[in-house]
């Protein structure tokens, strides 16, 4: 086993737990605000790739006006989706909000599998980061240290924004006590949509940043989306530290599969979930509820 | 709050006798059916119904809502389809086989997933299914993307040729039948009871006295081997057994089912069943994409029409029903 192998599938488990963890914090997100789990967030991380690529292929806009061109139209088709849709089940059992955005991800899935097949479109790195250092224990590719380093300021900085500024605290009140902070003056409807963009923007981002990584791929959410879920399960809902951590640790340990016994590597993180569910079935983050 | 799941009451004989009539009529179409439709069309509805009556089963039970159930519909279709091909196993048998690997899929998965409920545990059998679909994936018996292709479907207890379509029909369908009547004794048992007693109020249940846990994970291995039955029934009805069936998009077809039809009411599965398998026929056919159409019809039963085509039927005929007898009351 070279270590060049080693230390670049361990990058390469640290970007996609990087990606783990930017959606399942907008899943944490959105959860702790309105009780759905959002099952529509693999569809918004493809999404964002797919913007990137359509701007690129359509009207000609590069890398880096993407990364921020297409989160907001992935933030604005998700609040779009809020305001008429997912809101009406906001009083219902939170099973049908998961049902409603399964079927919404049915939806865009499906639509854009019908328009753009299955095989993966290509999507180049953004100039100025292609090539890469030779650190002597490994190769690394100037685009993956990039999208590593954003990825990891993102999540910290968006657990900063809610643990310690003053819309972070609107924020958590709402979580608490909705009635009670909309009686303070706040408008707890506007924070919801907020934050419903912000963690449907946060998985648009990953999905830009993943482009050029992997191929804009239709089915892209879908993979992505049932690791995410058991990120969720094992991390446990309640810490928004704990859906960061979770993704991180869980990408990089799916990475270390990979170079030992790769056959297992998309069974690891199952793996671990069951052993977190026969020991702490509120997951290692999670409140008991 | 809560999902609304369609209540079954033993002793409402009104409702009982609608059903009785309703179960007749049922037997009528699926004894003239195969004259009128394709019979290999029809078993295969009869598996998906089947396998909705499974669904069925853990969600009218117990009120959870799998996201995996795929797992063990394909699993025993896997075992039924290696056991029928590779060991020469007669119809029966194979069946079996494939009846006991759900069951032990289903008490593995369910000791874990029964540790949770509601989003957590629609979120674990998602897992678990993963889990399983990465195994049918690896294991050099099911030939990865090819899946177990030409398997035999034998003799009925060595004496009726099963190659005979019509033959093969009538087995599937009496199968079908007894799965339906089986989830419907369940129900109206005791134990039936008691589940929708915890799905009510679990911690009172503890309270009581109740082994609600076992309760629970009884239910789900006995939802478990039913959709194995399903599966396996599948796999030698179309001689096939694929990735196809552990995979995602069947858990989310059979969701769909019983979502369309009616949770918890008896009869919901299998209309849920008739039209989602002949829209996706139909779908295929025009060159509409199927999954588009499955998730706005996700959406539009979500939001107007969450008791299902049944649960509606049947709470407005017993609203009409009540407020005549009030009416002749007062």
């Amino acid at each position: 086993m070279s270590a060049m192998a080693l230390f670049g599938q361990l990058l390469l488990g640290l970007i996609n737990g990087s990606f783990y963890a930017m959606l399942s914090l907008g899943l944490a997100i959105v959860f702790g605000l309105l009780g759905i789990v959002n099952a529509a967030q693999g569809a918004f991380y493809m999404l964002g790739a797919f913007f990137a690529w359509m701007l690129g292929q359509y009207i000609g806009i590069g890398y880096w006006p993407s990364l921020v061109l297409a989160p907001i139209g992935v933030a604005i088709v998700g609040v779009i989706m809020e305001r008429t849709i997912i809101k009406r089940v906001y009083n219902l059992d939170h099973l049908y909000g998961l049902l409603l955005t399964l079927g919404l991800f049915q939806v865009i899935q499906g639509l854009f599998v019908y328009w753009y097949g299955t095989s993966g479109q290509p999507y180049d790195n953004p100039p100025g980061l292609t090539g890469g250092h030779n650190l002597g224990f490994m190769f690394l590719p100037n685009y993956r240290a990039w999208v590593v380093v954003v990825s990891i300021v993102l999540c910290f900085g968006t657990w900063y924004a809610i643990e310690k500024t003053r819309l972070g605290a609107y924020l958590r009140a709402a979580t608490e006590n909705p009635t009670l902070v909309r009686a303070f003056g706040i408008n707890v409807p506007l924070l919801v949509t907020l934050a419903f963009g912000g963690g449907v923007a946060l998985a648009g981002i990953a999905g830009v940043l993943a482009a050029p990584i992997y191929q804009v791929n239709p089915l892209m959410g879908g993979n992505i989306l049932v690791p995410v879920f058991a990120v969720v399960v094992i991390g446990g809902f309640g810490s928004i530290l704990g859906a960061i951590v979770t993704g991180l640790v869980l990408g990089v340990l799916e990475g270390f599969s990979k170079v030992f016994y790769p056959e297992a590597s998309n069974m690891v993180i199952f793996a671990i979930m069951i052993v977190v569910l026969l020991v702490k079935p509120q997951g290692l983050f999670g409140r008991e509820r | 709050m809560a999902l609304d799941i369609g209540g079954l009451s033993a002793s409402d004989s009104r409702s009982g006798n609608l059903e009785w009539l309703a179960m007749a009529i049922g037997v009528v179409i699926l004894i003239g059916a195969p004259f009128v439709v394709y019979p290999v069309f029809l078993m295969e509805l009869l598996c998906m119904a089947l396998f909705a009556c499974s669904f069925n089963l853990l969600i009218g039970g117990g009120g959870l809502l799998s996201f995996g159930h795929a797992a063990f519909f394909g699993g025993g279709a896997y075992i039924a389809a290696e056991t029928a091909k590779e060991f020469g196993f007669p119809f029966e048998l194979a069946l079996l086989a494939g009846v006991a690997a759900a069951t032990f899929l289903g008490v593995i998965a369910g000791v874990i997933a029964i540790r949770r409920s509601g989003l957590i545990f629609a979120m674990v059998t998602l897992a678990l299914a993963e889990a399983v679909y990465f195994l049918a994936l690896r294991l050099p018996f099911t030939h990865s993307e090819d899946g177990i292709q030409a398997v035999p479907r034998g003799w009925l207890l060595g004496m009726l040729d099963l190659k005979n379509n019509m033959a093969m029909y009538y087995v599937t369908a009496a199968i079908f039948f007894l799965g339906y009547l089986l989830v419907r004794r369940v129900w109206k048992s005791p134990f039936g009871q008691v589940l929708r007693a915890i799905k009510d109020n679990e911690r009172r249940m503890i309270s009581l006295g109740f082994p609600v846990d076992r309760y629970k994970l009884i239910n789900f291995v006995l939802s478990a081997a039913l959709a194995g039955l399903a599966g396996s029934l599948k796999s030698i009805d179309l001689g096939l057994a694929t990735l196809t069936d552990v995979d995602f998009p069947t858990s989310v077809a059979v969701l769909l089912m019983v979502l369309l039809g009616g949770m918890g009411t008896l009869m919901g599965p299998v209309v849920g069943a008739i039209i989602t398998v002949s829209m996706d026929e139909y779908l295929a056919g025009i060159g509409v994409p199927v999954p588009v159409v499955i998730g706005i019809i996700f959406v539009f039963i979500i939001l107007v029409f969450r008791r299902g085509i049944v649960g509606e039927f049947l709470y407005y005929t017993n609203r009409l029903y009540t407020n005549r007898t009030r009416i002749k009351s007062g």
